[in-house]
């Protein structure tokens, strides 16, 4: 039976990865070839690097980074951040990353998301969708988004106070656009993602848990695997997101780096809970013999 | 030596990495002449099946291949790679393979409460003793991508089946000297660490057993 994934995300700054709180009083937290390691050690089911390196010039260190850890990682890698052209891929790609993730670039060019899944198939092309729910009184839809797409009126957190629009935002979360994230989600699929990321803007660093009704909408609009994030305080909210969710994985941050929960002690609370997780020994990758 | 065949379909780096981190030695073959000189080869791609074909056919890799295992040198076809070896793809449309293994390619079934592709770590129930499995117990998880997979005519050929919703597939070909996967060792931690292990074994032990009777 398929396996719930546990995917734990590293924000990588100018080749290094960076703890903080909304990108600002980053820290350095160590070496991502080194954390990789012991994050595949733990039972991480796949690995996200998010490059948040702002300089262009610094942008091609993430390749690197991507070449020394598919050396020693043998478990899928995904980078997203700033990826805009075939060429940043196809560069990707070649140094080693087996998927990578497109945010912002999928709504200013949908079309980009098709290309890049004809160009290198499906499977390696995951979209970011960052909704977050906003008062349908005063939302202003931009002329440009196609009347299909539009934001309709969504249930309310928990489903109490006005109907709010499920809002895909870009940015970081600081740009509305007018998508509907279930709509758009539809779109993404349609025009050739292999695999969806879910970050609620609204749960994202609040630790009380994912936005379970947003996941749930979205897994069961669309027929490829969607991946929950933002959110995740303990291991029951990533309990939560893969059944009341039907996410096929949860992605998180904060809980693992801050080593409140380790991957393996996440992964025992989820078997006890009933869910079907991949549990690994604990024994160092050379030891394959 | 291994060869690991580029036609332009797949991360063949990975696998040639995989490879390195087990002090295995391997060369990426881009020319069908190059597989005289190899003593076992690996099939590797992602993407889809009408232009892996292609792919192959304008690379002139097709005969080679076919000879290759005729010649009886180890052959490990991965995901995309081991349909290939079979006959028929119903892949979007209906495509001729290798057909060095009879049988044909064809798509999972939509059910309610599973995702097409199949994506993540599914495990595996082993049907043949086969060396390529040796260390390897039934359970063990791999790493899956795809949406499509293999029906061989002679089910002898099975060396491993999983389940995604309510159907068993087969992930593993074990037949004299082709083995094949439905996963991605390359990308299977220990496990799949391990069965690339027994692969490059097979390999090795085929060449020695050449050696001596020259």
């Amino acid at each position: 039976m398929l396996a719930k994934r546990i995917i734990p995300c590293l924000d990588v700054h100018a080749g290094r990865v960076v703890k903080g709180v909304n990108f600002l009083n980053l820290r350095d937290a160590g070496d991502p070839v080194d954390i990789a390691a012991r994050y595949e050690n733990e039972g991480a089911d796949e690995l996200v690097f998010l490059d948040i390196t702002a300089s262009h010039e610094e942008r091609d260190i993430i390749l690197d980074v991507v070449a020394r850890t598919s050396e020693v990682v043998f478990m899928p890698l995904t980078v997203g951040g700033g990826i805009r052209t075939l060429d940043d891929i196809r560069k990707l790609l070649s140094a080693g990353c087996d998927k990578v993730s497109i945010n912002s670039a999928a709504v200013t060019d949908p079309n980009f998301v098709k290309e890049a899944a004809l160009r290198f198939g499906s499977q390696c092309i995951v979209v970011n969708i960052d909704p977050k729910r906003v008062p349908v009184a005063g939302a202003t839809i931009p002329e440009s988004v196609p009347e299909h797409l539009r934001v309709q009126p969504r249930p309310g957190k928990n489903g109490e106070g006005e109907q709010v629009y499920w809002d895909v935002h870009v940015n970081g979360g600081r740009k509305p656009t007018g998508l509907d994230a279930v709509e758009w989600a539809k779109e993404v699929e349609r025009l050739g993602a292999g695999e969806l990321v879910l970050t609620s803007m609204d749960a994202d660093g609040t630790k009380d848990g994912f936005d379970i009704e947003i996941t749930k909408a979205v897994s069961e609009a669309v027929n490829i695997p969607v991946i929950a994030s933002g959110g995740a305080g303990h291991p029951q909210h990533l309990c939560d997101a893969v059944t009341a969710g039907g996410a096929s994985a949860a992605l998180a941050a904060s809980i693992f780096h801050y080593g409140e929960f380790t991957i393996q002690e996440t992964k025992e609370y989820m078997a006890q809970q009933g869910v079907t997780v991949r549990m690994v020994e604990q024994t160092a990758p050379s030891q394959a013999e | 030596m291994i060869g690991i065949i580029d036609y332009g379909m797949g991360n063949l780096r990975s696998v040639q990495k995989a490879l390195e981190r087990l002090d295995v030695q391997s060369e990426i073959l881009s020319s069908p002449n190059e597989l005289k000189d190899v003593d076992g080869v690996i099939l590797p791609g992602v993407g889809a099946f009408r232009d892996a074909i292609g792919e192959l056919q304008r690379h002139d890799f097709v005969n080679a291949i076919r000879e290759t295992v005729a010649s009886e040198k180890p052959l490990l076809g991965i995901c995309l790679g081991q349909q290939l070896l079979f006959e028929t793809s119903y892949e979007d449309g209906t495509y001729e393979g290798l057909g060095i293994l009879e049988g044909d390619v064809v798509r999972f079934q939509p059910e309610p409460t599973i995702k097409i592709p199949h994506m993540g770590w599914n495990s595996l129930k082993i049907q043949q003793q086969t060396p390529l499995f040796s260390g390897l117990a039934s359970g063990d998880y791999v790493y899956f991508v795809h949406g499509y997979f293999v029906q061989p005519k002679d089910s002898s050929v099975i060396a491993a089946t999983t389940t995604h919703g309510s159907q068993e597939f087969v992930s593993a070909i074990a037949s004299g000297n082709v083995y094949a996967t439905q996963f991605h060792p390359e990308k299977s931690q220990r496990i799949g660490l391990q069965l690339l292990k027994n692969f490059a074994n097979l390999v090795a032990s085929r060449n020695f057993a050449g050696t001596t009777e020259s």
